[in-house]
């Protein structure tokens, strides 16, 4: 009677105030994590209505999104270039300051994407309600937190009272079976499950990602899948903490300490679906038979194997309007496509293990010429990591340019774009029209697939690489 | 925020499906800091050429759109981004409502919260209303019923308390503010 989903019990930890017919919950918020675009509205009404931030120790801000990349501009060399950019910095700056918020600003060696941040600081944690005015919030849940985006006025919500209304979601399994074959990777899952259930097949619902291959993975693989949950309309989703999560956290700075830590450990074991509970829906997938996938339209769902072609849909005027846009034609084959730049980088791909996927096979190898490929780590500190390695060696010699962290070309709001008509292999998020820049032509992949794309300058299946590098 | 009730006017459709909130507005556009004056950048990647000239044929554009309270959209209206600069600059240009067979729900969250309400209609009659543009509608927010001009009424769900606060103008923040008894020992509570 009481087996509860790992949602339920985060949920009803939470509830202040449980909903009834005419009020919705009000749930309780654990950290409120605050960047640099949907932040300065809600301060403002902070300000006109002389309030202040309630609980600044579950407050955490950063800047990312309109930061640029370029060492110049962030180590204050040179200006920064993009001059409304450069106000908003400043807007957080002074924000911060005025209500005492931490902020990992953009001097800061801990600054960074805020969900690479969240999780590398040891902020995100097991069981903990996490929001950020930012979709992309859903990457926490990776860690067994309930965490989502919202909007600017929520955000001022929570600064106010750390508190939101929130109306409960239903629940949809994605059941994972099988192993990822080797080549294929979280990135590829994520966007498979997308395809299969559509970029509104989530609306409404938080997902919870079980099953062998799910376990199986990695925290920044677990990190990358979860982080795509709001492409499948899911505000949320969320992975029950296992022996991995707990190894990644151990000795982070936020994270819990000495007797505190084992005591947490033992709360965050019990974070999983009690056997017997049900959800609302549940979708299986079969992960060992995927391969490489890539986007060729106009939104994520519009994703095939990367041995596939550009589907054929007679009759229908939106696909046709994104096919011109994206200048296909139904029934082409997409690996062989020439293409002029590669984005490795977002939060949904610039943990160390993504570049470290990316210089696997950039390694000895040439950026083919006329390719511009462009390499953004997900924090400075998956930067100092990375160059550690010596991947930043691997990618300047390949010919690649290495930045500092940010959000980047993934929406361009830095000045890092795509040009008109030019085609993107990105591992970023979204293939909106525009997304990278006005008229740019998007193709969402994995680390790997868009290195393979850019040596050879073309759509190429990554696995050609790995069969050489094992010969 | 003024209260909303009564919502009538002739619509404006879009019908594509999965219309996402960076075609509502384009992220170069956030980098502002406040909410004022977005809408003369709602749909700007459609409503202008690459130098700037509005796009004569896109229907913003039209003089038939002038005036309009109502877009009708195709399915999966809003997803993508949490902006909220996306009922901000449909405000700001003019709109009240938004009518799809479905919206996202950061999106509709947003809009709530903004005065636009977002209404979620039947297919047959979503499918009407993309088939008859310029169509004039009356949206009720007492009763939950949208009126097309045959004197059909369907009813459309709006989650109970954002309703309350649209009709009576007010806001979330007010009724979040007087739980701060319930908050502190929750918080007490939890250490």
């Amino acid at each position: 009677m009481n087996a509860k989903t790992l949602f339920e019990k985060v949920w009803e930890q939470h509830q202040v105030v449980p909903e009834t017919a005419d009020t919705p919950a009000v749930l309780y918020i654990d950290l409120h994590l605050v960047h640099e675009v949907t932040s300065p509205q809600a301060f403002s009404l902070l300000r006109s209505q002389g309030l202040k931030v309630r609980r600044l120790d579950r407050t955490l801000a950063t800047m990312d999104h309109s930061t640029p990349t370029d060492p110049d501009e962030v180590f204050g060399r040179i200006p920064i270039k993009v001059e409304s950019a450069a106000r908003q910095v400043q807007e957080l700056d002074k924000n911060c300051r005025a209500f005492g918020v931490e902020l990992l600003g953009l001097d800061s060696d801990q600054r960074g994407i805020v969900h690479v941040i969240g999780p590398e600081q040891g902020a995100t944690q097991p069981g903990k309600t996490i929001v950020c005015g930012d979709s992309h919030t859903a990457t926490h849940g990776a860690f067994g937190a309930l965490a989502f985006g919202i909007g600017t006025t929520e955000v001022g919500h929570v600064l106010a009272t750390q508190c939101l209304l929130q109306r409960r979601p239903k629940t949809l399994a994605i059941e994972v079976k099988g192993r990822l074959a080797p080549g294929v990777t979280a990135k590829d899952l994520i966007l498979a499950i997308i395809g299969k259930i559509g970029v509104s097949g989530g609306t409404g619902h938080v997902i919870e990602y079980r099953g062998e291959a799910i376990e199986a993975m990695s925290m920044d693989e677990r990190m990358t899948i979860c982080n795509m949950s709001i492409e499948a309309g899911a505000r949320a989703g969320m992975i029950a903490p296992d022996e991995t999560t707990f190894a990644y956290m151990k000795g982070r700075r936020l994270a819990p300490q000495g007797a505190d830590w084992d005591k947490a450990v033992e709360q965050w074991r019990q974070l999983k679906t009690d056997p017997g509970a049900t959800f609302d829906r549940v979708v299986e997938i079969d992960a060992s038979v995927l391969e490489p996938m890539i986007t060729y339209g106009t939104h994520p769902g519009m994703v095939v194997a990367i041995s596939g072609s550009v589907p054929v849909r007679a009759n229908d005027p939106v696909h046709e309007k994104s096919l011109a846009y994206m200048g296909l034609t139904g029934g082409e084959k997409l690996v062989g496509k020439p293409i002029q730049v590669v984005f490795v980088g977002s939060c949904t791909n610039a943990r160390l293990s993504d570049l470290e996927q990316a210089a696997s096979i950039l390694k000895g190898r040439k950026v083919a010429q006329g390719v511009r490929a462009l390499i953004v780590p997900g924090s400075q500190q998956v930067k100092r990591e990375a160059e550690a390695r010596g991947l930043d060696k691997i990618f300047i010699d390949a010919g690649a340019e290495w930045r500092e962290s940010g959000c980047s070309m993934c929406l361009g709001m830095n000045g890092d774009l795509v040009d008109k008509g030019q085609y993107a292999v990105s591992t970023s998020n979204r293939n909106f029209e525009g997304r990278q820049g006005i008229g740019a032509r998007t193709l969402l992949a994995s680390p790997a697939t868009a290195a393979a794309a850019a040596i050879a300058g073309r759509i190429t299946d990554p696995r050609e690489y790995l069969t050489a590098l094992k010969a | 925020m003024q209260p909303i009730r009564i919502i009538e006017s002739k619509t404006v459709v879009l019908p594509s499906s999965n219309i996402d909130t960076d075609q509502i507005i384009p992220a170069r556009f956030l980098t502002t800091t406040t909410k004022e004056g977005l809408g003369k950048a709602a749909f700007s990647d459609w409503r202008y050429d690459s130098a700037g000239a509005p796009n004569p044929d896109f229907i913003l554009n039209r003089p038939e759109a002038a005036g309009s309270l109502i877009l009708v959209a195709g399915r999966n209206f809003g997803c993508g981004s949490s902006r909220e600069h996306a009922p901000w600059a449909l405000v700001d240009f003019g709109f009240r409502a938004v009518i799809s067979t479905e919206i996202a729900d950061i999106f509709r969250s947003n809009s709530l919260k903004n005065g636009l309400l977002p209404i979620v209609v039947d297919e047959a009659t979503h499918a009407w209303l993309l088939a008859n543009p310029g169509a004039q509608v009356r949206i009720d927010l007492e009763t939950n019923s949208l009126t097309l001009p045959n004197g059909t009424t369907v009813k459309f769900p709006v989650e109970s308390f954002a309703r309350y606060c649209l009709l009576n103008g007010t806001d979330e923040l007010g009724f979040l503010q007087k739980q701060e008894n319930a908050i502190a020992k929750f918080e007490q509570n939890r250490v």
